[in-house]
């Protein structure tokens, strides 16, 4: 059984989002459909639409001052793309989604945020529901799969040092707890800010990377609770 | 900045491009630039690409004796792997495409999964990473060196000989040879500005210089007070130096970093030689003006190769493209 209490979460996604929505309905109970996929992706194309200036702002302290921008005209053709299908399996939607993102974005995010979702797509096969559990394996080897393309660890201040984090607290819950997911990439992306970027344009910086929060993630942390807020039931997004 | 809207800016340009070069096919869709004779039989293609901003570089370089298509991304964003899919096959021959990147995280990552998807698509694909910029020290701990200038002489090398029909393993081999025979420095005089920020990426103020500077404007070694050109070719060449230790001729590249004047790069050229003809080093070749640009950077780079005979024949071979055409 899921619920909010269980998770933790403090109903921070305001009216609606609080303990109503239960697991029989919306939780990871006899798995999730391909509409939660959906949900979660249309979700983070909110995010990432409402962050995108911050995204960039961080980029243009270390970076090249384009992951907003990037990352929002992926994120802007994903949405297109599952406007014009109807219902898919999970690992279907997952996998269209990578793809197009890593057709659209370019530099650095496009391949790495692309291999996420496309490796974690293929993972889920064409199965109609998901269990959590599953869910989080594939998570697991799409994370695996951004290591070793990007060749970084946790600590080098990338994307990783939020997803590993959220994919750690999933796999700990049994693929049952999406708030300890998304605290945990929160809580990553806040604790790249003292450490020393190792890898992609920010290491040219040395220890001038240093106090500045990885964009990537940043990015990556929004993705995370997009999903949580999915699995719950937030409809916001649906249009 | 002489733009229509940000957003426009590459598509623009490749329309330009269409108009002022019909000897040459722009896919302003797909964002490709071909030579309009490819597949050219019985040779085999290169293909390079990466974000845009760095004209000539690369579709300036697409024509007979050099590159076979150019894939530009957005403004310092690297292209996306459709592009170089779409370009490696409309220029293999079946003789193969030898993809020239720049070590960049995004180009590398793109052109990797490029290079699986056309090989899915029966393309033989080979590689070259050009990593030639000194200022970056520390590689361990970064994501390596970065590749500048060298591109040119790497794209006109290899390029020749392609041109003489060598297959893919040569080409790849001489490509390879240029660029770890290679290195470059560069510096910044003024920052330069992205369409998307309509201001300046970095902070520059006037009167000081980024020695090390990379051509998206990344730091470089350190940042000091205005030097002469004279001071900062003994500078550059230093660094240079350091690294690549010749044993015999050199071929040179003094690049403007695109608002730098001709009349200041030529003297910079001047001083160019003086250090190298202090340090007993035989330039064989020297070639001056803006090739690898940074927008509107004001500053320069030194790139340096080592040249044996078979690397000059090469580079002296006929090339015939917008931005570098000799001896055709």
């Amino acid at each position: 059984m899921v619920s909010r209490e269980l998770t933790g979460d403090d109903g921070r996604d305001g009216p609606g989002a609080g303990p109503g929505p239960g697991p029989a309905e919306s939780g990871t109970e006899g798995g999730l459909d391909g509409e939660v996929f959906v949900r979660w992706l249309r979700l983070a194309a909110d995010e990432v639409e409402r962050a995108a200036d911050r995204l960039t702002e961080l980029d243009s302290a270390i970076g090249d001052a384009d992951h907003g921008g990037n990352m929002r005209r992926g994120f802007q053709a994903v949405r297109e793309g599952l406007a014009e299908d109807g219902p898919r399996s999970p690992g279907a939607v997952l996998t269209t989604a990578g793809r197009t993102l890593v057709s659209t974005v370019g530099g650095a995010s496009g391949p790495l945020y692309g291999t996420l979702l496309r490796r974690a797509g293929k993972a889920l096969g064409d199965a109609e529901r998901v269990p959590g559990a599953e869910l989080a394996r594939a998570l697991r080897a799409g994370v695996d799969a951004v290591a070793q393309l990007g060749g970084a660890a946790p600590g080098d201040k990338t994307m990783l040092d939020a997803l590993v984090p959220a994919v750690d607290a999933l796999e700990k819950s049994g693929g049952t707890d999406f708030g300890a997911a998304r605290t945990a990439a929160e809580e990553g992306a806040a604790a790249t800010e003292p450490l020393r970027a190792r890898k992609g344009r920010a290491s040219y910086l040395g220890e001038r990377s240093i106090g500045h929060r990885d964009p990537g993630a940043t990015s990556s942390a929004l993705l995370i609770a997009a999903l949580d807020r999915a699995v719950y039931g937030d409809t916001e997004g649906d249009d | 900045m002489l733009i229509n809207v940000p957003e426009s800016v590459v598509p623009d340009a490749l329309r330009g491009m269409a108009a002022a070069h019909p000897e040459l096919t722009v896919d302003v869709e797909r964002r490709v630039v071909l030579r309009r004779d490819a597949p050219v039989a019985g040779k085999v293609a290169l293909v390079s690409g990466g974000g845009s901003g760095h004209e000539p570089l690369h579709g300036g370089f697409v024509g007979p004796g050099m590159l076979d298509a150019a894939c530009p991304g957005e403004i310092f964003t690297s292209p996306v792997p459709d592009q170089m899919v779409s370009a490696a096959a409309a220029v293999d021959s079946g003789e193969g495409v030898l993809f020239v990147v720049k070590n960049y995280t995004g180009d590398v990552l793109n052109f990797d999964m490029a290079a699986e998807l056309a090989e899915d698509e029966g393309v033989r694909v080979a590689k070259v990473l050009v990593e030639d910029d000194v200022a970056v020290t520390d590689s361990t701990f970064t994501a390596g060196r970065r590749g500048t200038g060298a591109t040119l002489f790497v794209e006109k090398i290899a390029g020749a000989l392609a041109a003489e029909g060598a297959p893919l393993e040569r080409v790849e081999a001489v490509a390879r040879q240029v660029a770890g025979d290679s290195r470059s420095f560069g510096v910044a005089l003024s920052p330069c500005s992205t369409p998307d920020k309509g201001g300046p990426t970095f902070e520059l103020p006037p009167g000081e210089l980024e020695m090390g500077v990379g051509i998206h404007g990344e730091p470089g070694r350190e940042r000091r007070a205005m030097m002469t050109s004279g001071e900062i070719a003994d500078a550059a060449l230093d660094a240079i130096l350091d690294d690549l230790r010749p044993d015999g001729p050199v071929l040179a590249l003094v690049n403007g970093m695109g608002s730098t004047p001709l009349v200041e790069l030529y003297g910079f050229c001047a001083e160019v030689h003086r250090v190298l003809g202090e340090r007993r080093i035989p330039v064989a070749r020297t070639l001056v003006g803006n090739y690898v640009t940074s927008l509107d950077m004001a500053g320069a780079s030194v790139t340096l190769c080592r040249a044996d005979e078979e690397l000059l024949r090469l580079w002296d071979a006929p090339v015939r493209t917008p931005g570098l055409r000799w001896g055709a």
